[in-house]
């Protein structure tokens, strides 16, 4: 059986402007130790679909289909269900790690609390086990650093903090929320790396939310490749990335810049993603789509799963993207 | 921090210097003087008091004068109320304010914070709109119509309550001029309260407690309730003074025997000590309090560091 197993997950919001779906029918599954990538622009609902599963949608926010996570369906549970999953089940690290921790309480109490509350430790005990944690994420003289605040910390080191904190009641699914994207290039691989070693040592599964496709090749089993909330590809690393058989999997891939070849331009995918409040019809991809053909501006393909569990959406044939 | 406090009451002496010397120069070059009556005094009665309060003198000669009173603790005498020095006028009525005042900043404290921490966690309920109702109402409605329809209703109608005087502040006596000055600022600190609360509720390291599992009244009182008290602790100190000394409606329609009254005479007879003596009095308060704020400041935000 799978740790995690979502079917027909959708978050929609009420704004004032109308309904907008930001996640739309994503169905996918993740064993024990298993590290998923998920890809997609800015917007395309990745973000969303990880506070979804924990909960922490804002109070517009709706979600539908269900996510069973050790057997238990952990969409709309009440307060006190979803504080038991939290932090001892499922851990999240977020995307900017200057803001995600109290600047008015130091480090060490924001650790020990999780402890003290979940596995009802002593202040004794906690602070032990913080302090071990903080040495895993190799947080330099953990025990002096353990009494200071967020505010004498650099920003890779107060993302340490933040998974040091995710993996204290050594969860079985971390969900990592671009952990990477408001470091430096230099830190971002050292977070990386230390995410790598940890995955190894708990065997932890892993959500990796994130625009580096580098990232997912180096550090994922499966990859899913959002669109406009949607599902655009969904497959094992390798299969997407060498074969990839959606267009807008393979306009990402040839996105990334070379260095052995001198290109004199980037390659992009030309144009923007669309308005989710007025998507169009068809394929959300359809208007940056080199490929798109009459059926995809009047139809919205379907979700098709092969090989087993890949997924495209897209009218094109394999063959014919390929 | 001691540094800082040592630091504080180093520039505090300057300042209240410059104050004194402001005050003092603008009363006394404005025309007339504290026995310019209606009914004009004889010229030689008249050259003897001024004699008596060194007013012939020239300014600059009464102000050192005045200063050296003053380094010795002497406001002077008072002009309206001969027998009494400003000193044994503040002594006596400075305690009746300062409990009324500590009193009713208590309660505006306690309520208000509750208030507006119960609106913000019910956002848009009608929790919410009833409090903030209540707060908008207690905001625009002048104390000097309140007070008199409390008094109205609880003394006259209902006799429950007195309708005035302070009987050295006994309970029953303070209720209601203490609700009275406090309605204003429970609303104001609500107010704030609630901003600043919903405000620290969408950020980012209140998701993360959440994340975490933490009970939600843990991460009320644990997380969120001291970032939203700096705003609501950079309104207390100039509204705490202004509790203490601006209670001139409330002491008057309650004939509470405070500051306040003290206040009206001096400027209306040109009471020279008293005005000076009042003065200083606001101005250490002031400067006392809002060094108080940057000590809290410092003890509620590890960011804020006073070398």
């Amino acid at each position: 059986m799978s740790l995690l197993a979502v079917n027909n997950l959708k978050v929609q919001f009420t704004t004032h402007d109308g309904v907008v779906t930001a996640v739309d029918d994503l169905t996918f599954s993740l064993s024990e130790g298993e590290t998923l990538g998920i890809v997609g622009e800015s917007g395309s609902g990745k973000s969303q679909m990880a506070f979804s599963l924990m909960g922490l949608l804002a109070k517009n926010g709706k979600v539908s289909g269900s996510a069973e996570f050790e057997g238990q369906n952990i969409l709309n549970l009440p307060a006190s269900a979803l504080n038991k999953i939290r932090a001892e089940k499922i851990a999240m690290i977020f995307q900017d790690p200057m803001t995600c921790l109290n600047p008015y309480m130091k480090i060490g109490k924001q650790l020990m609390e999780v402890l003290i509350l979940h596995k009802n430790m002593t202040k004794q005990e906690a602070k032990a086990e913080s302090i071990r944690l903080l040495d895993a994420v190799k947080i330099p003289e953990a025990k002096k650093r353990f009494d200071m605040y967020p505010h004498e910390f650099s920003g890779g080191m107060r993302q340490r903090v933040m998974i040091a904190m995710a993996l204290l009641c050594s969860p079985k699914l971390l969900i990592a929320d671009e952990p990477t994207t408001a470091l430096d290039v230099t830190v971002q691989a050292q977070i990386i790396t230390l995410l790598q070693e940890l995955k190894k040592e708990f065997n932890t599964a892993i959500i990796m939310i994130t625009h580096d496709l580098g990232v997912v090749a180096g550090l994922c089993d499966k990859v899913m490749v959002m669109y406009a909330g949607r599902t655009m590809e969904y497959g094992s690393v390798q299969d997407v990335f060498h074969k990839p058989t959606h267009p807008y999997t393979k306009g990402l891939l040839a996105s990334i810049p070379d260095l052995e070849f001198d290109q004199a331009e980037l390659q992009t995918i030309p144009g923007n993603p669309p308005n989710l409040l007025s998507l169009p019809k068809g394929c959300p991809f359809q208007e940056r789509c080199q490929y798109a053909v009459e059926l995809c501006r009047a139809e919205k393909p379907a979700l098709t799963t092969f090989n087993q569990y890949q997924q495209r959406a897209c009218h094109l044939t394999e063959e014919a993207v390929a | 921090m001691l540094k800082l406090i040592m630091r504080r009451l180093v520039i505090a002496v300057p300042t209240l210097l410059i104050l004194i010397a402001i005050s003092f120069f603008l009363m006394h070059s404005a025309p007339g003087s504290p026995f310019t009556s209606e009914r004009a005094l004889p010229a030689e009665v008249l050259a003897n008091i001024e004699a008596k309060y060194h007013l012939n003198e020239p300014v600059w000669k009464q102000f050192f004068i005045y200063l050296g009173n003053l380094l010795q603790g002497d406001l002077g005498p008072s002009f309206k109320y001969k027998d009494y020095t400003v000193n044994e006028l503040l002594a006596q009525a400075f305690p009746v304010s300062a409990k009324l005042g500590i009193a009713s900043f208590i309660v505006a404290l306690v309520f208000g914070v509750t208030f507006g921490v119960v609106a913000a966690i019910r956002q848009n309920t009608w929790i919410d709109y009833t409090s903030m109702t209540v707060a908008m109402t207690g905001v625009v409605i002048p104390n000097f119509v309140l007070a008199p329809l409390m008094v109205l209703v609880f003394a006259i109608m209902y006799r429950w309550l007195p309708a005035g005087g302070w009987n050295d502040g006994q309970f029953k006596y303070m209720i209601l001029p203490v609700i009275a000055m406090a309605t204003h600022y429970i609303a104001a600190i609500a107010r704030i309260t609630r901003g600043s609360m919903i405000e620290v509720l969408n950020s980012n390291y209140i998701r993360t407690a959440r994340a975490k599992g933490l009970p939600g009244s843990y991460i009320i009182f644990r997380h969120a309730l001291r970032p939203t008290l700096l705003p609501v602790v950079s309104y207390l100190g100039p509204a705490f003074v202004g509790i203490i000394t601006g209670s001139v409606v409330i002491e008057t329609i309650f004939n509470i025997g405070g500051v306040g009254q003290l206040f009206v005479n001096g400027a209306l007879n040109r009471d020279y000590s008293m005005v000076m003596g009042l003065t200083i009095l606001i101005g250490v308060l002031t400067i006392s309090f809002n060094a108080i704020v940057d000590i809290l400041y410092g003890l509620i935000d590890p960011k804020i560091r006073y070398a």
